[in-house]
């Protein structure tokens, strides 16, 4: 059965989903309850189904997750909202210290089903700590799962998918596309969590991307085909692990390979799949691995986002270096 | 005229003022009705000029504060967080501190750094998203806005720390809300006054809500209990009490000047707005709870001692009134004109010693720009996208 909903709408249906599902499952968050979130992603779950399961949470983040320890150590399910990317490190300690870690130490013998929802990047035109992608701070912990959205569909599914994991997932929603509406079969079988989907086919140059920027990669895309350019974008869903497979397929294919990411290009998730793509396909590249995203600098006001945030032109001028080596 | 002549100081002591407050421990020195009352260990005595003065603060506040609300209405601005209701909260605690006091604010202090003589359109850039705060703290001792809940308490401790270590004689006053008491941060930072016998100030804005949880979401007890824990005296004032905030802020400020460590102070107040201009309070709290704190207001409160007591007259109220439509123009201009930030002050200030990265960074960016100026002005006819 198909129906058209936000992204915003689909993470709510999900978690609504999983609430019906299995009784072991808990939202937990500041603000999550009566309001439903500061984004709406949990409207009307506490009046469905109350307070015992949809739980508002005192104001800190340590104490959500350290305590959504705890209660997987006694086999719930919970899921986690921290309300901004800028706010989830008070809970880093936690997350990197003791979530990421437990299963190994325990060696295998406890599990640690725990989502913790993220909505991460910018384009909203927020305040500080409102529009950030750290993202790659988490990928670099292993243990951790890491997976991100990029349309409703997968909002829906991906979600259902990282609260069945038994593995701890950090489930980054990109906040911009909230309102952007697509076609969710609730009823279909969704594919592997962590696989790579590429969802636009092309010829003459890969661009792999994740989250809020899929749909400017596909925007490109279609910009490049006017000037008879063919593109191939990846969505890459997940970044711990990531789907080399699918990306190694396009750029053997393609022959260049361009990342993109709003997240600080320095240390970020592009520098990793240029390395493992630059090893792996040494000898079909035609070009070295681009990447394009963020500054190394901080995430500026407002006003200056515009330029920040990696767009269109940005994208087909890295397109323009690749096909000009 | 002082108000201790006019004051009637006997009849209402003590056991009458906490009476009159309804709540067992709450410090109040000006009833809701705008009635002096007296209490066992808080006092002040104004002169009628500093009253009105405290008169003149709230009210320009309040009415830069509505028209920064009207001006993100307006799109000028991204957000607001409005401090409606606050005021005496704001106003009594900022009037407490002596210049060599330094501030550590919240997000929400619009009233305290108009006493700490900041130029309210400073406050104005972070929320039109033209800076992420950029006034030179230092130049009021009135820190940059913290938004990342309670951890300026923590700075504010450091600072106090600093004090204490070069033998000055200042205190530090840090704002928290009631939400922000959660954080452990703010545990942290009561834990290292405590030992550190810090000179500073947690000064808690108890305004009911931290977005849409109500404080017993935070809290099984009063909030200036936890003091009682950490090893140091904790007292709830009327918030919505403009001489009582003063009162016990400026006795509090004194305690931790005087060698005596640190203090929290509750003031019991409301947040009359919406948390933000972003959220819709009909969502999770009634209007009868509203309208009944809209009865505890504290710029009518003083207004009517004021008139009680013969103590301002319609000229002074004129001029107010004045000077508050002076300052609302001037804020409605000056965030009209403020300018936008060139993209190239994204790279500035990242390292206070530079760093090569960043360097090549901004030349490429530049280089990048500079393509599409070419493309524009036919330069470069081949390279527009
Ligand atoms: C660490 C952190 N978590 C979450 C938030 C989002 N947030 C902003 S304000 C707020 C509520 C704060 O309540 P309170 O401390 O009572 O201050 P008030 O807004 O009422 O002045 C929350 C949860 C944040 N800014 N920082
Ligand atoms: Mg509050």
């Amino acid at each position: 059965m198909t129906q058209t909903m936000a992204v915003a709408k689909a993470l709510n249906e999900s978690l609504r989903k999983a609430l019906e599902s299995d009784p072991k499952v808990l939202v937990m968050g500041e603000d999550v309850g009566k309001l439903g979130g500061v984004f709406r992603i949990t409207d009307g779950l506490h009046k469905d189904f109350g307070e015992g399961r949809v739980i508002d949470t005192p104001l800190a983040e340590s104490g959500i997750v350290g305590t959504a320890i705890g209660l997987a150590l006694r086999g719930y399910r919970p899921v986690a909202e921290i309300q901004f990317d800028g706010f989830v490190f008070p809970a880093y300690d936690q997350i990197v210290t003791q979530l990421a870690k437990m299963h190994a130490r325990a060696l295998g013998k406890i599990k640690l089903p725990i989502v913790i929802r993220i909505p991460y990047g910018g384009g909203i035109g927020a305040v500080e700590h409102h529009s950030e992608s750290p993202e790659s701070l988490f990928a670099h912990v292993p243990g951790l799962k890491v997976v991100s959205p990029s349309n409703a569909s997968d909002a829906y599914w991906m979600l259902q998918q990282a609260i069945e994991c038994d593995d701890p997932v950090i489930f980054f929603e990109p906040k911009r596309r909230y309102w952007d509406k697509g076609e969710v079969d609730v009823e279909a079988v969704p594919g592997d969590l962590h696989r790579a989907v590429v969802v636009q086919q092309g010829t003459d140059v890969t661009l792999a991307a994740y989250g809020p920027m899929v749909k400017v990669c596909l925007e490109a895309a279609a910009a490049a085909a006017n000037e008879g350019r063919s593109l191939e974008v990846v969505d890459l869903r997940s970044l711990s692990p990531i789907d080399f497979d699918t990306i190694q397929a396009s750029v053997q294919k393609t022959r260049r390979l361009v990342v993109v990411h709003e997240a600080p290009v320095f240390y970020g998730a592009g520098a990793e799949i240029a390395a493992r793509i630059t090893e792996r396909c040494f000898y079909h590249l035609e070009a070295p691995v681009l990447r394009v995203g963020g500054f190394h600098a901080p995430y500026p006001p407002a006003r200056l986002e515009d330029e920040y945030l990696p767009g269109l032109d940005r994208v087909l001028d890295a397109v323009d270096r690749a096909l000009a080596f | 005229m002082s108000v201790k002549s006019t004051a009637p100081r006997r009849t209402t002591r003590g056991s009458a003022a906490k009476r009159r407050s309804g709540e067992p421990g709450l410090v109040q020195l000006l009833t809701p009705q705008g009635e002096r009352v007296e209490h066992d260990e808080y006092a002040v005595d104004l002169t009628p000029e500093e009253l009105r003065g405290l008169y003149r603060d709230m009210v320009l506040t309040r009415r830069f504060d509505g028209e920064a609300v009207t001006l993100q209405r307006q799109g000028e601005l991204g957000l607001w967080a409005s401090l409606l209701g606050q005021e005496a909260a704001q106003i009594g605690s900022g009037r407490a501190t002596r210049p060599d006091d330094y501030v550590f604010p919240t997000y929400r202090e619009h009233g305290v750094a108009w006493t700490r003589d900041v130029d309210p359109l400073n406050l104005l850039g972070m929320f039109r998203g033209v800076n992420h705060g950029g006034w030179d703290p230092n130049e009021n001792n009135f820190h940059l806005y913290t938004i990342v809940i309670g951890s300026q308490t923590l700075h504010a401790t450091g600072y106090a720390m600093g004090v204490a270590k070069d033998g000055a004689e200042s205190a530090v006053l840090a704002y928290f809300g009631d939400g922000a008491s959660s954080q452990g941060d703010v545990a942290e930072a009561f834990t290292f006054a405590a030992v550190y016998n810090a000179p500073v100030v947690f000064f808690c804005q108890n305004n009911q809500w931290a977005i849409s949880e109500p404080t017993e979401k935070q809290s099984r007890v009063p909030i200036y209990q936890r003091a009682a824990g950490f090893g140091f005296p904790g007292v709830r004032v009327d918030g919505n009490d403009v001489l009582a905030v003063l009162a016990v802020t400026r006795a509090a400020l004194e305690h931790a000047r005087s060698g005596q460590g640190p203090m929290l102070v509750e003031a019991f107040t409301y947040r009359m707005g919406a948390h933000t201009t972003t959220d819709d309070p009909t969502r999770y709290r009634s209007e009868d709870e509203r309208s009944e704190w809209a009865a505890k207001d504290p710029i009518a409160r003083l207004r009517a001692y004021l008139d009680r007591e013969g103590l301002a007259d319609e000229d002074f109220y004129a001029g107010v009134d004045t000077e508050s439509d002076a300052l609302a123009k001037r804020v409605r201009e000056g965030v009209r004109t403020m300018p936008n930030p060139g993209p190239m002050a994204m790279f500035e200030h990242v390292y206070a010693d530079g760093s090569a990265l960043v360097d090549e960074e901004r030349a490429q960016y530049a280089a990048y720009a500079a393509s599409f100026e070419d493309a524009e002005t036919g330069g470069n006819p081949g390279q527009g996208h």
